[in-house]
């Protein structure tokens, strides 16, 4: 049976909604993309939807009480709620770098979650970095 | 008093970038005032990704776009003043500021750039009316706790306006684990980037109640629910659409203002569109030797724009102060054409500039398949296709040194025109 899926593509501010037809999970028709990029986009889109994982983690004895950290690369759209629990389990201690590996390897996925931005320790005498 | 060449104030993104131009472009003496206990702005709470993809060619979260910038900044020889409040500013370009370590701090600046960015419009400023309770925020103010304070500010959540931040903190107090009731927007066009309603709306399921506005707020120590009702194409609420939704937290995404207090002090000329200041071609104001760049002279989408309208005040104090600038024997006033809001810069007051100019603008409406034309005395001088223009999304145009040159009179416009396919 036929069925189709709208996706929005986010390429351009034109924002267009594009029509992916299926059937038996295989792609039939792209519709409704004012450009060719959008068909790539729509077939990413449907069948691997990919986002960078952001979040953020307790660090202990942090001038701040949260790191916010990344993925390196895209991960499955549909991993990211679990992916943002898994990198809360991660223990940190400050002062960490940006860029420092926070969690390797998460879900076997070859990507690693990476600290955003440099945190040092605590200094409650002098809190002007 | 002290003496310096440069006075930043606002060590956010366009103070960082407009310090280390300034530095970049050889002067050696500039200050850099923040009252915050570090650089960085509002940047680092913002964890999420969609920054820096025309000033590094990669997408980074806002954290990460800021640790670069620090970074740079910590290559310069920028004296960075953090925990500093500026109190007063004058037109002879006197600063007065205070912080804990030095006191009161008496500046006579050579030339100062405002970077003070904007500020998050309240529920004062919507007028919504209700009860006072607790759980009553602006989007920025639970993004700071979320990801700063590292604290959740309810469990049930309903947000007004559909503005960028409105709804990153949608998908982020989502992933955090509150329910996300829905977004109401008065409009019948979502406020923010098409991106954010794809990848913070639609990804989580949170719906998005467009023509729709909260029309009371119930709860006597704590929320307890709001009233939302659809409205009419006056925007005003319609009574027989009126339902009432159970929430604990009610979260307001309804614009940012520009925060021009210390403009208006130093007697800066501001714009009633933009509610910013009126610049130039190098950012500089009415006022001599006091220039504004970012969130101050007009809210950008990206940030991407906002280090760039720095690094081009930058240039323009060194510049001023180098005596390199030319000016023109009449100003060039820029116009708002056909289906343009409002444009920046406003004015050109240089010539023989050594680069193009890059002019910002906002359209009316949304319009399909147009040309952006810049004229002046009824000559065209550049057209650009755009496949679309939508109010939220800015448009760029860059216009090169000789063309602004050629331009004899006192006027340059520019319009968005219909295309025929």
């Amino acid at each position: 049976m036929k069925k189709s899926y709208f996706v929005t593509c986010t390429l351009c501010p034109m924002g267009c909604r594009i029509e992916v037809v299926v059937e038996d999970g295989k792609i039939l028709e792209i519709k409704g993309n004012e450009c060719k990029k959008g068909e790539k986009y729509a077939i990413d889109e449907f069948s691997n939807p990919c986002r960078i994982l952001t979040t953020t983690v307790r660090i202990q004895g942090g001038l701040l009480p949260k790191l916010p950290v990344r993925s390196t690369e895209p991960i499955p759209k549909k991993l990211i709620p679990s992916g943002v629990k898994e990198v809360k389990k991660a223990k940190v201690k400050a002062p960490v770098n940006y860029g420092d590996v926070i969690l390797r390897n998460i879900f076997n996925l070859g990507v690693d979650i990476v600290s955003s931005r440099d945190l040092e320790k605590e200094n409650k005498e002098k809190k002007n970095g | 008093m002290h003496e310096v060449d440069v006075v930043v104030i606002g060590g956010g993104p366009a103070g960082m970038a407009a310090a280390i131009s300034a530095y970049e472009s050889g002067i050696e003496d500039v200050w850099l005032l923040e009252r915050d206990y570090w650089v960085g702005g509002i940047l680092p709470q913002c964890i999420h990704d969609g920054f820096g993809n025309f000033v590094f060619g990669e997408m980074l979260t806002g954290s990460e776009y800021a640790q670069r910038y620090i970074n740079k900044l910590r290559e310069t020889g920028v004296k960075v003043r953090p925990n500093t409040m500026v109190l007063k500013i004058d037109q002879n370009r006197e600063i007065t500021a205070v912080n804990p370590s030095d006191g009161l701090i008496e500046v006579k600046a050579k030339t100062i750039i405002l970077s003070m960015g904007c500020r998050e419009r309240t529920r004062y400023q919507v007028l919504i009316p209700g009860s006072r309770p607790a759980g009553i925020y602006t989007a920025g103010v639970i993004q700071r706790y979320i990801n700063i304070e590292g604290l959740m500010p309810g469990k049930k959540v309903v947000i007004l306006g559909s503005g960028d931040v409105g709804m990153i903190m949608a998908r982020r107090l989502t992933l955090e684990g509150a329910k996300v009731k829905g977004v109401y927007e008065i409009t019948k066009t979502p406020g923010g980037l098409t991106r954010n309603v794809v990848q913070c709306l639609e990804d989580y399921n949170i719906p998005l109640h467009l023509s729709h506005t909260i029309t009371n707020i119930t709860g006597r120590y704590r929320v307890e629910g709001v009233t939302v009702a659809e409205v009419d194409s006056e925007l005003r609420p319609i009574k027989e659409t009126e339902r009432y939704v159970p929430c604990d937290t009610v979260v307001l995404s309804v614009g940012l203002i520009p925060e021009n207090e210390l403009s208006k002090m130093a007697g800066v000329e501001i714009e009633e569109k933009t509610k910013g200041p009126t610049v130039d071609e190098q950012m500089q104001t009415s006022v001599p030797g006091i220039f504004a760049c970012g969130n101050v002279v007009n809210v950008y989408d990206l940030v991407d724009d906002v280090s760039e309208s720095a690094e081009r005040a930058g240039k323009g104090v060194a510049a001023s102060i180098g005596g390199k600038l030319e000016r023109r024997k009449t100003p060039i006033r820029v116009k708002t054409g056909r289906n343009v809001n409002y444009i920046v810069p406003q004015i050109i007051r240089n010539k023989n500039l050594n680069e193009s100019t890059r002019f910002y603008f906002r359209v009316k409406e949304t319009e399909k398949s147009v040309g952006v034309v810049v004229s002046a005395n009824g000559d065209k001088l550049l057209e650009k296709r755009e496949r679309i223009v939508r109010p939220p999304e800015m448009v760029r145009i860059n216009v090169p040194p000789d063309t602004l040159d050629k331009i004899k009179g006192d006027e340059l416009t520019i319009d968005v025109e219909e295309r025929k396919k």
